[in-house]
């Protein structure tokens, strides 16, 4: 089973022959992804990496049988291509583009409402299901397989998550990086209840960041769904001052509720398990499963 | 990105929003200049004389070497040169600066547009912001102008009032006219309040705006509505198609650090602590952020070198984080991903050699692709530098290097 991404997964490339979707498909490849092509409008017809390129994603699905869509397009064209892989059937697309505007994203989201579509990020470093598929950016080696799922707003302070439940003698199942912008496609509440409803996850990490409600409602839901199985949390930020933007152009403290003590609150008063330092994620885990 | 008030108003007006008309001045003369031209346009025989700067509580303000307010009203022509001089080039101190304050470098003269006449004038608050947690613009409206919005929703949550704005077909003549009515008006008023709630959701959406708070918009003595302050924030991931937006980037607005880390393709942001700090990834720089505070030090800044951290950004990133005097350690925390840690920690002996004599100690946590092989090359390099695998043993080393 696990969540999203498999060893089925048909993956494309949206923004193949670039740089970027250039060294990243490479890795995928590498890792043992099953990259079936990508999609660089123009370009179609031409091998890349050994592998066909099309000109739209419709072509991608229908002559490649993909299924799942990663997209390194420049921010100007990022949604474009968020909403073309979502017309073309595409199941889960990941958007690791940074830098969209936020009312492309908006539109992008509500073009996806009623459609049979997960998307991932943006502004996110993908998902990877050890072992069978890594689609994303992270370094596939810090990720040994598993029970333990990751759910988290940030790229490396995922990575340093997976190192830590990884040197507790533990292993993760699925890691879902959600993204750190205001509007993302996949908000923390609906990539935990996937993991919880994963026969092959044990438990969670949830880790968040000052900004938005999301780790708020995704706490209550996982209170009122009777907390079937433990979870850390961590939210980054705690030393944040209001009103900054840190990096991430949704890490910005707007109000009382949006600070990382409130958060915090709000996740103990849940029953998660809340780290107050990030360097204690792994030990937290093992205490969190009584080990 | 933020802008100024007259910036701001340039924008609303064309698109349509009615504002309190002004001119700016960066001189006393220009002030009695501009003062001259507005009397002739508008017919205003008061002026008022605000302060320019990005921030808030301009009114109750003041400006440090004079004492004068960061509004104030002058009631005649001759008056203008002198209280415009009371401001321009003062530091202006309010709730919203910091005790440092800010300096004045622009005054906005504007009109008095709270003459007596067939009705009491009234203060209303509009803003219009996104709505995270639904994805959509939301409009929010109150009966009480001239207030903090966080005070009121803190004590009146009844007074506000909020329409939700489907993107795909934006904003409806019932949603313009519901918030009208809900903020009591009738007649002339109500009209011109549903033509100003349109204009300015259309202005909204041509800059690509991630706020716009107008606090207050007035309705006159004569049933006009009006834009009396204006604070216009613009999404920055959109500037690339409004140049003449991103042109109204005041940068002295801006910490001179701030600036020269964006000139090098860094995302810092200053603060007041003694602990300097260097990260790759937005998230892991806040956390490790926390973990200076949880070790008994305050962070000195907020620094994300990004997924390309090389000896040029190291070097680059040392420099902005060695400006600030109060910084008594380092802390660099790289995660190799992509990012090999042992270029990293050859990028740190470079750029340590590079800027030589650095007197503060430098703790080097480097974890990921070659970790190993990094932490060698720091331990070898005969430096003041020391390194670490795991981030609670350089928790506890930044506490060693503070006590």
């Amino acid at each position: 089973m696990s969540v999203l991404v498999n060893k089925d997964s048909k993956v494309i490339v949206q923004g193949f022959t670039g740089t970027e979707g250039t060294f990243h498909a490479q890795q995928m490849i590498e890792y043992g992804t099953n990259v079936v092509g990508g999609v660089t409008p123009g370009k179609g017809g031409s091998k890349h990496l050994d592998k066909p390129v099309f000109n739209t994603v419709k072509e991608a699905v229908e002559k490649a049988g993909a299924n799942v869509s990663i997209i390194f397009v420049p921010p100007a064209f990022a949604a474009d291509a968020i909403m073309e892989a979502a017309d073309a059937g595409i199941k889960v697309i990941v958007a690791i583009t940074e830098g969209i505007p936020v009312k492309d994203m908006m539109q992008a989201k509500h073009y996806l409402k009623g459609k049979n579509v997960t998307l991932i990020g943006p502004n996110c470093p993908g998902v990877i299901t050890p072992g069978e598929a890594k689609v994303g950016i992270m370094p596939g080696f810090v990720f040994k397989k598993g029970r333990i799922g990751i759910v988290s707003k940030s790229g490396t302070l995922t990575y340093e998550a997976a190192d830590q439940i990884v040197k507790a003698g533990l292993g993760i199942s699925t890691a879902i990086g959600i993204g750190g912008d205001p509007i993302i496609g996949t908000p923390t509440k609906e990539a935990v209840e996937m993991l919880m409803n994963d026969p092959e996850t044990d438990a969670i990490v949830m880790i968040g960041e000052i900004g938005g409600n999301y780790e708020a409602l995704a706490a209550r839901w996982i209170k009122e769904t009777g907390n079937k199985k433990p979870v850390v949390g961590f939210i980054a930020g705690q030393t944040a001052p209001p009103g900054r933007r840190m990096g991430h152009a949704g890490a910005i403290i707007g109000g009382a509720d949006d600070t990382a003590a409130a958060k915090m609150k709000i996740m103990g008063e849940c029953g998660i398990h809340v780290c107050q330092s990030p360097a204690e994620i792994g030990e937290t885990m093992l205490k969190a499963l009584g080990k | 990105m933020n802008i100024h008030e007259y910036q701001a108003k340039e924008i609303l007006k064309k698109h349509g929003v009615t504002v309190q008309e002004g001119i700016v001045a960066d001189t006393p003369e220009a002030a009695l200049e501009a003062a001259k031209k507005l009397h002739a346009e508008t017919g205003t025989s008061w002026y008022v004389i605000k302060a320019q700067i990005h921030a808030g509580g301009r009114g109750k303000g003041k400006v440090q070497e004079t004492g004068s307010n960061g509004v104030v009203l002058a009631k005649k022509l001759e008056d203008v040169t002198e209280k415009a001089a009371g401001i321009l080039g003062g530091t202006l101190v309010t709730h919203q600066t910091g005790p440092e304050g800010k300096k004045v470098n622009k005054i906005l003269i504007a009109q008095d547009v709270y003459y007596p006449g067939e009705s009491e004038p009234k203060e209303y608050y509009l803003s219009i912001l996104l709505d995270r947690a639904k994805s959509c613009n939301v409009i929010m409206a109150s009966t009480e102008g001239g207030m903090d919005i966080e005070e009121v929703a803190e004590h009146h949550p009844e007074k506000i009032v909020k329409e939700w704005i489907d993107p795909t077909v934006g904003l409806q003549g019932f949603q313009a006219r519901k918030v009208a009515f809900a903020l009591g008006l009738e007649g002339e008023a109500f009209k011109q309040m549903v033509k100003f709630i349109y204009a300015l959701y259309d202005a909204y959406v041509a800059n690509d705006a991630s706020m716009f708070e107008i606090n207050p918009v007035l309705k006159t003595s004569d049933n006009k509505i009006l834009a009396v302050d204006a604070k216009v924030n613009i999404d920055d991931n959109a500037l690339y198609r409004h140049k003449a937006v991103a042109e109204m980037r005041d940068i002295s607005e801006e910490d001179p650090l701030e600036v020269e880390a964006g000139e090098n393709n860094l995302n810092y942001v200053k603060l007041d602590g003694n602990v300097g700090c260097m990260v790759n990834g937005a998230g892991l720089a806040m956390a490790t952020m926390d973990i200076i505070k949880l070790s008994g030090g305050e962070p000195a800044n907020f620094l994300d070198v990004g997924g390309g951290a090389n000896a040029k950004t190291v070097e680059a990133g040392f420099r902005i984080i060695l400006k600030d005097p109060n910084v008594k350690a380092i802390l660099i925390n790289i995660f190799g991903g992509i990012v090999r840690c042992d270029r990293v920690a050859n990028g740190v002996v470079e750029a340590y050699k590079n800027i030589g004599n650095i007197a503060v100690p430098i703790i080097v946590r480097l974890q990921g692709t070659n970790a190993e092989e990094g932490a060698r090359i720091i331990n070898e390099s005969g430096l003041k530098v020391k390194s670490a695998v795991v981030l609670k043993d350089a928790a506890l080393l930044v506490k060693e290097a503070l006590a």
